[in-house]
This record gives C-alpha cells, structure tokens and sequence, in this order.
C-alpha cells in the first residue's frame, strides 16, 4: 500500500461540509412534510370503497416502490425540462423525495389507520366521552404512536437516500464532497468523513424521535 | 433535430436489456455472497453468551444501515483501489453490495432465529446437542419459514440499490438508459422503459413479498 492519505483535506473544509448537511436536512425535512400530505390523502384513497380513488392511489405507490430513486430522478429531472418547465436542481430535488416519500408514507398511514378499530369509536361514546375527546384519546394519539417509530425510520431513510440527487448537481453534503473531491481528487478520504456526518445525523435523530416518542406518548419503547 | 443524435432504434433496446441482465447479474452476485455474511452476522447478533461477538456484529448493521448506500459505493470502490486491489469492475462493484446485504439480512436472519421460543432451544440443549445440530435441526426448520417474506421484499431493496452502481460508471441498467437518452435524446421514452424494466422485475417479487406474509400470518 503506498499510498498516503490527506486527511487534512476534508477536515479543513468542515464548513463546506457543515453547510452541505444543513441542506440534506433542510431537504429531507421539506419533503418528509409535502409527502406526509400526500400520503394521507392516498392512504384515504388506497382504504376507499370508491375503485376510481382506489385503483391510482395504489398504482402511484406501486410504481413508487418498485422503481430505484436515482431512476425516478432522471425522470421528474429531463421530464420537466421536456415540457418545457425549468426549475433549479435543488427543487428538483426536493420534488422528487416528496414523491418518493409520499409512497412509503402512504403505507405507514395506512397501517396505523387500520390499527383503529370502529368499536373502539364506539366503546368511547358509550363511556360518555364527547366527539372531540373520542378523536383524541381513542383515534388520534394511538394512531400516532403506531406510526411513529416507522414514520422516523422514514425521515432516516428519506435523509441517506438524498444524498442520490447530488447526481443532477443539487446542493447538499454529498454535492460538497463531489465538488471537492473534483478539485483535489481526494475521492476516499472526503467520502469517509461525508459517510462519518452521515452517520452521525442518522443516530442523532434516531435518539430524537424515540425521546420525543416516548416524552410525547408516555410509553416505554425500544430503540427506533 | 439536430445531426448528432441517431434515432432511437431497437438497438438502443438491446443494449438497455443488457444493462438489465447485469442488473440482475449484480443482485445475484450481492445476494449469493451477501448471504454468507448475513447468516455470520445473524448468528453473532442471535449469541447470547458471547457480548463481544454482538457487539461486534451490532456496530456492523448499525454502520451499513446509518450511511447512504451512495456512500458505501464510494468508499468501497475507491478503498479497494488504494489497497492496491486491481479487481474487475464488476467485482469491485459487487463487494459494497454484498456488504450492503450481509447487513440487512442480518437483521431478517436474527430476527428468525429470535422468533423461536426460548424453550425449544434450551431442550435442544438439555438433548446434549451441540450448536451447530441446534441450529440446524431445531432452530432453521421455522426461522426460515419465517425468514422468507422479508427476504423477497429485501430483492426489491437490492435490485433498486444496484442502480446507484451508476456513480462509479457501472453500465448497469440505469447508467444504460443514461447513455441511450444522452445519444438518442429520446429521454422520456427511455426513462420509461428503464424504470418499466425495473418495474417488471419488482413487482412480482413485492406481489410474492405480501403474499408469503399473508400465508404466514394465517398459520401463525
């Protein structure tokens, strides 16, 4: 091995990297909120009676699902300039997450809507709660602690996975990495640290949503 | 149109099925090997007497599960190269992937193993078996039932994780469709058959996914 690492590189660009991580996150916040939108509205429409409401909601999560990020990219990217629509990289971006998301979103709502029984409704108006309490004891706060831990895991995912636009040359962490790595071709060392940053935001966040989980839903749970 | 596109033809087809063949050719590749891996990590993860090998195995799932697999495709490659390590491409390629996959299918295979009550283990034990019968004959016969659904919703993951084989300039499927829409300009079309392909190649394995879940479930 004769090679001789230059870690002095990335270490003395930080704030190039700090910056960048503040806009992964800025990123990923924006989208994991527009696609939590999204995914109420489908997941009302994956659970309707109605097969007109039924049938795109699950087509939309199915092709969102089974198609690579990257691929979904490319295609909201040149897609948009074909018709003539010309918005910068770093809303692309951002629009495709929130597609992305949307779709594993849709499913986590689902699951916890279904978690609901209708008795329970009903067993809380018999015990003399009113219609507002009902909806918040017995609907909205279960509701929410089942779809808490998956909805963080999402908020995770939906961070490292971000780090995939940086291919269409949107700012963020992995764009700064890229952006020095093409002025002083320290490819292993800038990527190492950007991975380490990474990491570090994924633990943090995961120790931050399973407190505030359990402060929130006074409740014992695991690691998330 | 301008002189230097060519036509999209059914060339550039052919060449975006053979961007799919190695697709599949990676995933095969990752999972075969990644396999192997998962099952070691999986045991290490399961070992209740021996903290170090848990530990050990637990900062590995941690590591792979908290990083892009962007990430761990650059370092991967580029690290390979600095150790000095002239591998083919496709190995090189191949070798985060497996990693990626040792690691989440450590997970699914710990999960089995854990699924198993305690109690059958500890009459394996008291039988005067050793770990190795224990685990073939009492533990495997149901954690790999139960193992099985998360596995082929895995596929899915690592088929979609292939495609970030293009950072590195891989000609996998994704990076195909990238050259025959930059030659062609033909871009939405292409887009469209690439994430068609995928889309043919995941669907069915979500589909078995849910269904293998499902058939669990009711005889569970």
């Amino acid at each position: 091995m004769s090679y001789t690492f230059h870690w002095e590189v990335p270490l003395q660009n930080m704030s190039l990297f700090l910056w960048g991580a503040a806009a992964t996150l800025q990123m990923s916040g924006v989208a994991v909120l527009l696609g939590l939108i999204i995914a109420i509205f489908c997941a009302l429409g994956r659970l309707s009676k109605r097969r007109f409401l039924r049938v795109p909601a699950a087509a939309y999560v199915e092709t969102i699902r089974n198609t690579p990020f990257l691929v979904q990219l490319f295609y909201v990217y040149f897609g948009l300039v074909a018709i003539g629509i010309n918005l910068d990289a770093f809303t692309v971006a951002i629009l495709t997450l929130t597609i992305n998301c949307g779709a594993y979103c849709t499913e986590i709502i689902r699951a916890g809507i279904q978690s609901i029984h209708r008795g329970q409704t009903e067993a809380g108006l018999s015990l003399g709660m009113t219609h507002w309490q009902v909806f918040r004891y017995v609907i909205l706060m279960p509701t929410l602690r089942t779809v808490w831990p998956p909805l963080a895991s999402q908020f995770i995912a939906t961070m490292l996975g971000s780090s995939v636009v940086a291919v269409i040359s949107a700012e963020e962490l992995t764009y700064a990495g890229m952006l020095l790595e093409s002025r002083t071709f320290r490819t292993f060392e800038i990527f190492f640290v950007i991975a380490i940053l990474y990491f570090a935001m994924a633990r943090a966040f995961s120790l931050l949503f399973s407190l505030t989980g359990q402060r929130v839903f006074r409740q014992a749970w695991g690691q998330l | 149109m301008p002189e230097i596109f060519i036509a999209f033809s059914y060339k550039d087809v052919l060449f975006l099925l053979q961007g799919a063949i190695l697709t599949i050719a990676l995933c095969a590749m990752a999972f075969s090997c990644g396999l192997f891996v998962a099952l070691l990590i999986g045991l290490m993860r399961a070992a209740r007497k021996i903290i170090v090998l848990r530990w050990v195995a637990g900062t590995y799932v941690e590591i792979f599960r908290g990083t892009p697999l962007m990430m761990q495709i650059f370092i991967a490659y580029f690290g390979l190269s600095i150790l000095g390590l002239q591998l083919p491409r496709f190995v090189a390629v191949s070798v985060p992937l497996i990693l990626f996959t040792g690691a989440f299918m450590g997970e699914i295979v710990r999960a089995g193993i854990e699924a198993i009550p305690r109690g059958q283990r500890e009459a394996g034990w008291s039988l005067g078996m050793t770990y190795g019968q224990l685990m073939r004959y009492v533990v495997a016969p149901t954690a790999v039932r139960i193992m099985i659904p998360p596995t082929v919703g895995f596929l899915v993951q690592l088929v979609k994780g292939t495609s970030l084989a293009y950072v590195v300039g891989y000609i996998e499927l994704t990076r195909a469709g990238y050259i025959v829409s930059q030659s062609t300009y033909a871009t939405m079309l292409v887009f469209t058959l690439v994430g068609a392909i995928y889309f043919g190649i995941n669907y069915p394995l979500s589909l078995a996914s849910q269904r293998l879940e499902a058939r669990l479930k009711r005889h569970a």
